[in-house]
């Protein structure tokens, strides 16, 4: 899942943070292990390690595959130990960010790349993981990227996500809705005709700000070339003229009233009143949402056959607009090593993690999306998830959700002022201006 | 509030006569020592957990620091002005004054009716205490969690209000930036009502029912009653509880950042969740520090005043020199 940069926290006592932070004793063994084995010592050799492994799969099914994974890495690795510390989705970042200001920040710890990763890096806590994956990461292909600074690879994936629409097929079918739209303005007269039968056509979670920046990014990501977008986060500069083109499209798609009234308000996820659940329950004809959103939805509503319900198509075109129109929204989840962390056992564990068997496991049992290792993608059942996958795969390239491509505080800064905006209460200067190296409040 | 004469007295050595003086000093080392027992634990919490980090905060407040690496980027006061002419801060503190004044004006009355109702002996009278005090003992978390359930659009709250007929009642509770924080002090009056009214039936209990029978026998109506020997002698309890009640309006956090965020675009963003956002969140700690300074100079010179000048004849003797 990917963790949502304004999720609802409930409120994270600085103490307590504290707290666990000076908990975390896990990389404690790393030194002896580098004194004990040597440079060139693999971790098959004698000296006891322990890696401690922060992530935020607190609960079934994923809580059930990074168990068994462990089990397997231990008993090939038997000088291995991996300490499993999971950690609620919600607190991780602030959590990690308090740990990496300790002495004593985790082994292994969840990691979502991008101007995050570069954020963190200036700790001089994570470990450079370029070599010790080389003989590998290229078997993920563009999946690597992601979890690069400046060429060089301080964390790896295990997970790929991209942004895109889900929608109910019966609900389509109700508005005798045969083809999936492939043009904003066919899009449109889909809502029209959904909106005739007396159907919502979409579901947004305003209240969490970061589903409506996942519309402006992709007006964005439709109106400029890639080499903008990726110079504009570069940048952090988005003052060329498509990204405020994005603003004026999403203005005139606004004022077609999509979206189920009070959206402003609305949670992304977690309950069947969010976007989510009302998607889940037939309230909503489609969302725009990460490839998560089957398994968010069944969570979200007693019919737990909702999965097979759900299609899938792409972002639409936008006539005119300069980006590609396959290229896709998204991100993905990985890891990173810290510096205190014992290796190569550390880059070994993150390498059986996307080894093909593993990747399997997360895909059949855990509902991960889509793998970063391709060769697990043929495990992937849904047909709707397939779709988004295939799209993934052929798409001209992958947009990194802008909050996490840019550095933490431009990211954020950019959220708010496009939330502001689904609120009526932003304008384009607001949004294009709240992206800066010192981003103000 | 209770005098709390041994900690004022100073100990007096130096008046002590020769006869008396080895008893004297005696008592007086005990008198330091039992001081120091009792006051250092305290004390040592008191600095540890509140003065050392609010003197960091200031530390960290006059550098642009992002929390990762060394304070190295000096600015001196220039976080201080980007905060205090900021627009979203201005909201947000008009929205901890608006709650802090919407509860004295309308949740003190409420209590207090309540209370005086409560007080009074009736069949169930201990269900009903219970009752109002509940949403109290429930945690900030859940009641926000189930607050943003029931006020969804279209939710319970919503249905409830067709049902009855009042289908024209039925707004935006959450989504509209003219609304929402009116929503959420409906939620905070819920949740914390009861606080507020089993500290005056406190309050009642320490009211001699004589002064209530003598006043009724000498012909005062239940109201003149109420108004001239209740209210005034509540008068401490009722100061405390406003105390109480602004303190705890210009720290709020929770239940508005699980219910709001504090959006929709800052409608009800407060200063902690301000500070929380761009601080924490946004990792500008020298940013969000500065906002903790502010909040904790408002916060000390709104009980300072309060102190020195609405509860100074209750606590006299106590916190200030002269007594009586």
């Amino acid at each position: 899942m990917r963790i949502n940069p304004k999720v609802a926290a409930i409120s994270v006592a600085a103490t307590m943070s504290l707290a666990v932070a000076a908990c975390s004793s896990g990389g404690s063994s790393s030194s002896t292990n580098n004194a004990g084995s040597g440079s060139t010592a693999s971790s098959s050799s004698s000296a006891k390690v322990t890696l401690s492994w922060w992530n935020n799969a607190t609960s079934q099914p994923l809580l059930g595959v990074w168990q068994s994974t462990i089990a397997a890495f231990q008993a090939a690795h038997p000088n291995v130990t991996i300490q499993n510390v999971p950690h609620q989705n919600e607190f991780f970042k602030s959590n990690m960010n308090i740990a990496l200001r300790s002495n004593t920040p985790p082994d292994i710890y969840q990691q979502w790349g991008g101007g995050d990763e570069a954020t963190q890096l200036k700790t001089g806590k994570l470990t450079n993981l370029t070599q010790s994956v080389s003989s590998w990461i290229g078997s993920l292909g563009r999946a690597a990227a992601g979890w690069q600074v400046n060429g060089q690879q301080y964390g790896v994936p295990y997970d790929q996500h991209l942004v895109g629409f889900w929608y109910r097929k019966d609900l389509f079918a109700k508005a005798g809705i045969t083809t999936a739209p492939t043009t904003i303005p066919e899009l449109e007269s889909d809502d029209a005709k959904l909106k005739a039968h007396g159907i919502t056509p979409m579901g947004l979670g305003g209240q969490a700000q970061w589903p409506d920046a996942f519309w402006w990014e992709y007006f964005a990501v439709r109106e400029c070339p890639q080499s903008t977008v990726t110079q504009a986060m570069a940048s952090m500069n988005l003052s060329a003229s498509c990204f405020s083109k994005a603003t004026t499209d999403l203005t005139s798609f606004m004022a077609t009233s999509p979206f189920e009234p009070g959206f402003n308000g609305v949670a992304a996820q977690s309950s069947p009143a969010s976007s989510a659940g009302m998607l889940a329950n037939g309230k909503v004809a489609m969302e725009l949402q990460g490839d998560w959103e089957p398994g968010e939805a069944i969570g979200d509503t007693t019919n737990k056959n909702v999965d097979s319900m759900l299609g899938w198509f792409a972002f639409p075109a936008i006539p005119g607009g300069q980006g590609p129109a396959s290229a896709v929204l998204g991100g993905g989840d990985g890891w990173s090593c810290t510096t205190g962390a014992a290796e190569p056992a550390c880059a070994e564990f993150l390498q059986y993690i996307d080894s093909t068997p593993v990747q399997e496991q997360l895909v059949t049992k855990a509902d991960i999306g889509l793998p970063a290792n391709p060769a697990a993608e043929s495990a992937i059942t849904n047909p709707a998830v397939k779709a988004a996958a295939q799209a993934h795969d052929s798409a001209a390239y992958v947009a990194s959700y802008f909050d996490q491509a840019l550095p933490t505080n431009p990211g954020l800064a950019l959220d708010a002022a496009i939330a502001n905006f689904f609120a009526g209460k932003g304008n384009n200067s607001a949004i294009i201006n709240s992206v800066s190296p010192t981003s103000g409040h | 509030m209770a005098r709390s004469a041994g900690v004022v007295a100073p100990p007096d050595i130096a008046s002590g006569g020769v006869a008396e003086r080895a008893p004297r000093q005696r008592a007086s080392w005990r008198k330091r020592i039992e001081l120091t027992v009792l006051l250092v634990p305290p004390l040592a919490l008191f600095i540890g957990f509140v003065i050392v980090p609010m003197l960091f905060a200031v530390w960290y407040s006059l550098y642009n620091w992002d929390g990762f690496g060394p304070l190295a980027d000096f600015i001196g006061l220039r976080n201080y002005g980007d905060v205090l002419t900021g627009s979203v801060f201005h909201q947000a503190l008009l929205h901890n004054v608006i709650i802090a004044v919407l509860s004295v004006v309308i949740q003190l009355p409420i209590s207090i009716g309540l209370a005086i109702l409560l007080n009074r002996r009736m069949r169930g009278r201990s269900f009903l205490r219970l009752a109002v005090f509940t949403p109290y003992v429930l945690s900030e978390a859940t009641a926000a969690v189930m607050w943003l359930m029931l006020l969804a659009h279209g939710g319970p709250v919503d249905a409830l209000l067709k049902s009855a007929g009042l289908g024209g009642l039925v707004h935006f509770w959450l989504a509209s930036t003219s609304l929402v924080l009116y929503s959420l002090f409906f939620v905070i009056t819920w949740k914390f009502i009861g606080f507020g009214i089993v500290l005056l039936l406190a309050g009642l209990q320490g009211i001699p029912p004589e002064l209530r029978e003598a006043a009724a026998i000498d012909g005062a109506t239940p109201w003149q009653v109420t108004r001239r020997i209740t209210l005034p002698l509540l008068g401490p309890t009722i100061r405390v509880w406003i105390f109480l009640a602004v303190i705890g309006s210009l720290q709020l956090f929770d239940i508005v950042w699980i219910m709001t965020l504090g959006g929709p675009a800052n409608a009800s963003q407060t200063m902690l969740t301000y500070l929380y956002f761009n601080g924490v969140e946004r990792t500008q700690f020298g940013y969000g520090a500065t906002v903790s300074v502010i909040l904790f100079i408002i916060s000390f010179l709104f009980a300072l005043a309060y102190q020195r000048y609405a509860l100074r004849r209750d606590t006299s003797g106590a916190v200030t020199r002269a007594v009586g």
